[in-house]
Parts: structure tokens; sequence; C-alpha cells
């Protein structure tokens, strides 16, 4: 592969994130037990999981602002025990809770994060004009950054996690609570980052935003529970199967299929029922459906969604 | 599904200041329905959430929700549906049960008829063993139920829910869901927004929400089948570089970049061909290609621009 920008090779065999047997426990309570990751350079990487699950724990563990309790690993390849400030100086980091300050205009927050990255003052009008435009933010530069739609404050939010051109980035759930259109237009943003050289390494609750991602990683419970490219999770991890049924009366098909233990959801118009085996189930599903009255129009497999692997790997688990 | 309508509006209307959040909203929604409002944030959602629960006056207009008007019987309408705002006032230093008892008194639900309800409804939402537990040491998804159980107390008649399962993760959201579902069998009508358009896939229709109006209101199927032109999922090794020079290629209409697929949206089927080519002499090889249907997202997005 070719960088965007200045046409040299990206090396994607060299590792952004290395870890081992990586541990964290409160207490009794082991928040993160003993995980391995290994994240490429130039990846997108997408770390799912519930909430509790160990996510931020990680992330913490990662950005060197908590010590693992045992485990090791390298960031940028900076051991994570031992050098977690050079670890800081080359990563970007952006929480959910991302510390804009409302009050400023879109120019002053660039401003005050460049004193606190401490950009050299010669860099800065050139580092702040390419965040202003990396972020669309150009026409925007004087607004107050209380008065900018949501999906503007996430990407002012980036990009002054991106002022001192970190190799690593660090996202934790950005988009939560986004609208549609503005996540597209901030997932375009961190694909421009990617095909520059940067490493993503993001969190997220959307099984949808998931798809975006080069790699997956889900952890339950402190535990990597499943591992690969969102292709590689639909077929390998997902044992059981989704079928979508037609029929003329939605509610109660899905009551007869409910009190036969048959795990349905409406989708639209019709129902998505997980199953073991397609064949049995299918014809369970006529059978019960039928001697209720209610007409079946289609039954056919469909591709599951992300969403229907994560919750089959979470309830197996 | 029974045909009379549950909630009807007539050109309904709020302004804020010459700013109309909510501008002529025609909707009719079937009693035992399960719809759902999308949009972006600052399309009118939340508006229209509270001008149905009849706590924001309309402007111009009318709605009339399980049989009464929201203009001429506010209370009435807030008697027969359940509100469920973005931020739900649990008292975080009461208990589950402690919660519900408050609501069950708030809307007068009779001493004789609490002990069978709350039963059901701690049931349904799976809250029976925390009924004791603080409602601030709950986890966001139980929270979540515990919202659904409180504005539920009064059986009513519709339900609405302002992005309820905003922020919290997908396991909790499809036990979510299931609730919904269970609901629906006792026949009340659930009136959902959202934000996240995955999740509107799960409603028998969906109302498409930008600048105060509807733009589009079908089954989610019909909405993905109206999208003009073709997308079209290409597999290929160096997805991200290429994007740029599909971008470029005749016909395309937008690209996105899902690892190592792209999907694009063309004008016509057949100018696929471009695509390849243009990937070809850019030395990118393409392993796979295949028409797709596009997500309610690809067709939220080409409707209200980027």
């Amino acid at each position: 592969m070719l960088n965007e920008t200045d046409g040299s090779p990206i090396n994607h065999n060299s590792i952004a994130v290395k870890v081992t047997g990586l541990t964290r426990a409160f207490g009794e309570f082991i928040a993160v037990d003993s995980i391995d990751l290994e994240v490429r350079r130039g990846e997108i990487f997408g770390f799912l999981g519930p909430n509790g699950a160990g996510k931020s724990t990680t992330i913490k563990m990662l950005c060197g602002l908590l010590a693992p309790s045992s485990g090791s690993g390298t960031v940028g390849g900076y051991d994570i025990a031992t050098r977690s400030e050079d670890i800081k100086k080359n990563i970007g980091y952006m929480s959910q809770r991302f510390s804009l300050y409302d009050d400023l205009t879109v120019e002053e927050n660039i401003r005050f994060f460049s004193g606190i990255y401490t950009i050299p003052a010669a860099d800065r009008t050139a580092r702040s004009e390419w965040v202003l435009e990396m972020a669309g933010l150009r026409e925007r530069r004087s607004a107050l950054t209380r008065e900018l739609p949501g999906g503007f404050k996430q990407r002012l939010a980036l990009g002054c996690a991106m002022l001192h051109k970190p190799d690593i980035l660090f996202l934790d759930e950005p988009t939560s609570g986004v609208d549609p259109v503005s996540r597209r237009s901030f997932w375009d943003m961190i694909s421009g980052m990617a095909r520059a050289g940067t490493t993503v390494f993001v969190t997220t609750h959307y099984m949808d935003e998931a798809d975006y991602c080069d790699r997956l990683a889900l952890i339950y419970r402190g535990r990597i529970i499943a591992e690969g490219t969102p292709g590689e999770l639909r077929q390998k991890h997902m044992q059981r199967e989704v079928l979508e049924i037609e029929t003329d009366r939605l509610v109660d098909a899905l009551d007869v299929l409910g009190s036969n233990n048959i795990d349905s959801s409406i989708f639209g118009s019709v129902l998505h029922a997980t199953v073991d085996d397609q064949m049995r189930a299918e014809q369970k599903i006529r059978e019960r459906l039928s001697s209720a009255g209610i007409t079946v129009t289609r039954i056919e497999k469909i591709v599951p969604s992300l969403e229907d692997v994560f919750v089959t790997l979470i309830e197996s688990a | 599904m029974n045909d009379s309508a549950a909630i009807e509006t007539t050109d309904l209307t709020r302004s804020f200041i010459d700013n109309p959040a909510v501008d002529h909203l025609n909707l009719r929604i079937r009693k035992g329905e399960l719809f759902g409002l999308v949009g972006p944030d600052g399309a009118g959602k939340t508006t229209t959430m509270r001008l149905l629960a009849a706590i924001l006056e309309p402007s111009a207009g009318d709605a009339t929700v399980a049989g009464h008007s929201i203009r001429n019987d506010a209370e009435s309408v807030k008697e027969k549906i359940g509100y469920m705002p973005q931020r739900f006032g649990l008292y975080e230093d009461l208990t589950v049960m402690e919660n519900i008892l408050f609501y069950a008194d708030l809307y007068g639900v009779s001493r004789r008829e609490r002990p069978p309800r709350i039963e059901r409804l701690l049931g349904f939402s799976n809250l029976a063993p925390f009924k004791d537990r603080l409602a601030g040491k709950l986890s966001g998804g139980m929270k979540q139920k515990l919202g659904l159980a409180c504005a539920l107390v009064h059986t009513p008649e519709v339900l609405l829910l302002d992005e309820p399962t905003n922020g919290v993760d997908p396991v909790s959201r499809r036990d979510f869901w299931k609730i919904l579902y269970g609901l629906l069998k006792e026949g009340i009508t659930i009136f959902v927004s959202t934000a996240y358009l995955d999740e509107a896939e799960r409603c028998m229709r969906v109302g498409l929400m930008h600048k105060g109006r509807i733009m589009m209101l079908d089954e989610p199927s019909a909405i993905k089948r109206s999208l003009p032109g073709s997308m079209i999922e290409f597999g290929a090794r160096n997805a991200r570089a290429a994007a740029g020079i599909v971008r470029a290629a005749p016909g395309v209409r937008s690209v996105s970049v899902y690892g190592d697929r792209l999907h694009v949206l063309l004008d016509d089927r057949a100018q696929a061909g471009h695509v390849r080519n243009a990937l070809d002499v850019a030395g990118v090889g393409v392993l796979s290609e295949r028409e797709i249907l596009p997500s309610l997202e690809d067709v939220f997005i080409s409707m209200v621009g980027k």
C-alpha cells in the first residue's frame, strides 16, 4: 500500500500496539484479565464490548495513564510500564467527554491545545490550518465552540487530539450521541487519517460502526472472546444462523416464536430469528406458525449483522 | 393490527422565535404500531415528542393522541400516554421499587391495582432481583428499563420514547427492544425516536425527519429500495487508498470505506465497469464485486447531504 500524502510505502507489518498477558485488578475485581493484542501500523482497530467489559481500563493502560497489575506491552515501540511519558508524546487521545472549552472559539481552542502539546510557536499557524482543514472547520474558525452543531464539536475534539501529529490515536467511544450524518463524516475523517498512516484504536458501542474497522477484538468480562476482520467474525464466530421470516401477522408470529423459545426480533415488516440449525428450525417455525393459523410467505437465511455476532458471542461466553 | 389511528397529526407546527422546529407535520400512526422517528440532532424529534406528550403547545395545527386533542384536552392525553424523555427523572437515592411507587402516586394508580401491576413491570423489565437496589447504583441499561417501567405504571395506550437507548451497549439494547416487543403483544402503540439507523430497522415503519419535516415515511425495506441508483460493494486489498480513485470515476455519487470493502453509490449499475477500470489502472486489485441493498443510513445521507 502507498501512503497517499507522499507515496512512500506503509509497512503494515510493523506493530503499533502489542500487549501480552495484560492484566489490571482493582482489589478483588479483575477488570482486564490477561489479554493479548496486536495492532498493526496504519490500521483501524475496533475494540468492542458492553459497558464494564474492560475497554476503558485497557485504553488507560495503553495510554500510560494506569499501571498494569501484570503483563507487558509496547505502544509505538515504547514499554507501557517504563516509558509512559514517551507514549503520551506519541499518541492522541479523545474520550467520550472531550474537554473543549465551550466559551472559546474554534481557533482559540486549537491555540489552547497547541500550548498544552507544546507545539513550537513557528509551527502553530500551519498546524492550526491543518486541523481546521481536516475537520472541515475553516468557515467556522471564529464560531464559539458552544454554538457548534454536535458533529463539528466531535471533529474539533479529534482535530485537537491530532495537533501534535501523533502516530497512534486512541478514541474512546468518540461518536456517542452523534447523529448519522455527522457520524459518517467523522468516520471519513478517521479513514483519511488511517490512509495517511496513523494507527487508530477505537472503542464503540455501535456495531454498524465496527464495519468501518480493519480488525476487531471483542472484550467481555475482561477477556478477549473473539478477534478478526469484520468478515472473519461473521463467518468463523457466528455458529448460529439468522433466518428472515415473512408472515401475514407480524406481532402474533413473534409471540408464537417467543413461546416456542425461538429467539426472534421484528425488523420492519419481517422477523429475524437466531437459530442453531437452519433445516430443523425452519421446519419447526413453519409448523408452529401454521398451527397458529399464521401464513408464512417466505423464510430465508440472511447474512448476520455484527450485532448478531456480538450478542451471540456474549450470550455463549 | 387495528387500522384505527393511535396518533394523528394535522399540520402540527411548533416554532421557537420564528424558527419552525416542527414544520407542518402530518403523521398517522396505527394502533399497535411500532413507529420510529429518525433524524440528526436538531431535526425536531424531541420537539415532536414533547408536542405529542402534550407538554408543549403547538404554534399551529393539532394532534390527536389516544383519541384526545393535545390542544384542547392535554390532561386526557397525559393520562393515556407513557412518555420517557431522554433524561428520565429517576431518583437516584431511591430504590427501584420506591421509584416505581413514586410514579404510581404521581399517576394516581389506585392502591388496589398496584401490587399486580408492579409485579408485572418488575417481571418484564427483569428488575425483580434488583427491586431494593438504589437507582443510582444501576447500570445504564438497567436505568433505561426502570425508566420504562415507571413510564408504564399507569398502563398507557401510547408509549413515547425519546432516544431510549442512547449510550446503551448492544446487549442491553437488545433486551430493551425485547421488552418493547412484549408490549406490542398487549396492543400498546410505540413511538420511538432514535439517531441510530440500524436500530430504526427494527421499527415497522420509519419516518426520516430533517429540519422539522418528514422527508420520507415507509417500511424500512421500502425506504432502502427507494434510493435511486445502485449500491455496489467492491472488495479490495487496499480499499482505503482506493477510495480517492473511485470518487473521481464517472457516475460515482458517494464512496464509503468499510475496512477492506468500498460501498460505492452509482447513478447506474452499468457504471461499475468504470470503477473497476479506474482501480485496475491505479494498480488496486478488485477482489470482489456485488450489488447490495443500501442501508437506511445510506438513504438518509443521500437525502440530507453531507
